[in-house]
């Protein structure tokens, strides 16, 4: 196994998608790792993207978060801007497994896995955050929602890796939040995934409003009847409860040992609300 | 197999080594380097014995190669204790029996040690939170975290 470690976007794609063998792109590890030691995969090449500075870097370009792909779940847990501006987006990365998995997990690493559990994913579709991809043929931007194929499947081109993620700034009363449902308090796989992020005009009233879900679909989901429920309403009772008519609609998951498909769908539409309380008062406290 | 060869600082001595680049850092501190105190208990990120420090942030050697050391800093158990005295966590863990068979106790003192250079005065709550990705199959815990409470207690001079 070749071992690279570029230090520019440019050697990395060059690596990634000169003639040689098809390369893996390492961030934290904490998947690859795991799958190399399992036999799960055996690539020739390894290309680590942690020397390059665009992909480490958390920083703000006219008032929008950029968020490099390798940045780690404790680093952004640090960034006291990131956790003001995207409170659930950061959040749902400190979920992610222990103290020691915090020092490694990146965000390009949780969406690239490819698993419909991903905790960060459901929070970053519901954020609109875009994929800023780099590949031979340049730069391209990718919505969070359109990586993911499938379990493990990725739309990502030959040679082509994401670099960082963008997050606009928050409309003023605006605000994220996510939630995950597991059996323990630490250290498990999302039964369920609930990320929402809406804006509240200044009587109260939702303006906008972005539901996903993760581990109810082979892919992590937008539902965007969900978030349309919301939108025109004060986030009432009555609202709240055709959102999760909508969220329940949405869900398409399996039966497997952490849940049956009759119970994730129940505990989606449970987590989405609470998601969307949290959000709101975020969003209120936000004016 | 391709090897590599890293220059990487070890406890705070400059260390060099060759490796394949299939070898993760625990192979090369057990196989190349012969520091046996980091240990092998899963291989997959979930039983912590592995516990290292890089760069001073808590890692497992486990999920991470030794070509990426290159560069890097990394504390080991065999850095905690200066000369013959032990550091104040290895002698809580003594004297509150907090360690049974020991192949948890290298990873949890490692992790203890990063906890309390970031937050001298942790609660119980943030002290089993930090230690979650620390399992110990022996002790049932409660012994470790009075271990750790008392010895932060000692750091910082009460
Ligand atoms: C003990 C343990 C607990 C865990 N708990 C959780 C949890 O609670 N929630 C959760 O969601 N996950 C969890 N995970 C899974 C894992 O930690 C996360 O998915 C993590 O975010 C992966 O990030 P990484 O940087 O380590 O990725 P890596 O392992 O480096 O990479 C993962 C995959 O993505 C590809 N990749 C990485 N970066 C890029 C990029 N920028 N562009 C293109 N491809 C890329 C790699 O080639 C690889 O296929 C856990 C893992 C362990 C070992
Ligand atoms: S051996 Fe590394 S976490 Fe278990
Ligand atoms: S003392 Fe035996 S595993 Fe902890």
């Amino acid at each position: 196994m070749q071992y690279e470690a570029p230090e520019s976007v440019e050697a990395a794609v060059r690596l990634l998608s000169g003639g040689g063998p098809r390369g893996r792109v390492l961030a934290g590890g904490t998947d690859l790792l795991v799958q190399l030691r399992a036999g799960v995969i055996t690539p020739q090449l390894v290309v680590d993207i942690k020397r390059i500075r665009e992909s480490r870097e958390i920083r703000e370009e006219d008032g929008m978060l950029v968020v490099g792909a390798a940045v780690t779940g404790a680093e952004l847990g640090e960034h006291a801007r990131a956790k003001s501006m995207w409170p659930g987006v950061v959040e749902s990365a400190e979920l992610i497994g222990s103290t020691q998995i915090q020092g490694r997990a990146s965000l390009g690493g949780n969406l690239c896995n490819a698993s419909p559990a991903a905790d960060t994913v459901p929070a970053l579709v519901a954020a609109a955050a875009e994929c800023r991809v780099a590949g031979p043929n340049g730069m391209r931007r990718v919505p969070v929602e359109d990586v993911c194929t499938g379990p493990g499947q990725l739309s990502l081109g030959d040679g082509e890796f994401i670099v960082a993620f963008e997050l606009a700034a928050p409309p003023p009363g605006s605000a994220d939040a996510y939630l995950r449902f597991i059996p323990r308090t630490e250290m498990d796989i999302a039964v369920v995934g609930a990320g929402v992020n809406l804006s509240l005009d200044e009587s109260g009233r939702c303006t906008a409003a972005r539901v996903a879900l993760g581990a109810v679909a082979p892919t992590v989901i937008l539902a965007e009847e969900a978030g349309a429920a919301l939108v025109g309403t004060e986030c009432d009772d009555s609202a709240m409860e055709a959102m999760v008519a909508a969220v329940r609609a949405a869900c398409r998951p399996i039966d497997d040992k952490r849940g049956t498909a009759e119970y994730r769908t129940k505990v989606a539409g449970v987590l989405a609300t609470r998601a969307a309380r949290i959000a709101a008062t975020r969003a209120r406290e936000a004016r | 197999m391709a090897r590599a060869h890293v220059i990487t600082t070890v406890n705070g001595d400059p260390v060099e080594f060759l490796c394949d680049t299939e070898q993760t850092l625990l192979d090369v501190l057990r196989d190349e380097l012969h520091l046996t105190g980091s240990k092998e208990g899963c291989a997959s990120g979930d039983c912590g014995a592995c516990s290292v420090i890089v760069d001073g942030r808590l890692v497992c050697a486990c999920l991470m190669l030794g070509v990426e050391a290159q560069g890097h800093s990394i504390e080991t158990i065999e850095g905690m204790a200066g000369g013959d005295r032990l550091h104040p966590l290895q002698t809580k863990f003594l004297e509150h029996a907090a360690l049974q068979c020991g192949v948890c106790t290298p990873g949890f003192l490692v992790a203890a040690k990063s906890l309390l250079e970031r937050n001298p005065d942790p609660t119980e709550t943030e002290v089993r939170y930090w230690l979650a990705g620390n399992l110990c199959r022996c002790t049932g815990y409660d012994k470790i975290v009075r271990a750790v409470l008392d010895a932060a207690q000692e750091m910082r001079g009460g």
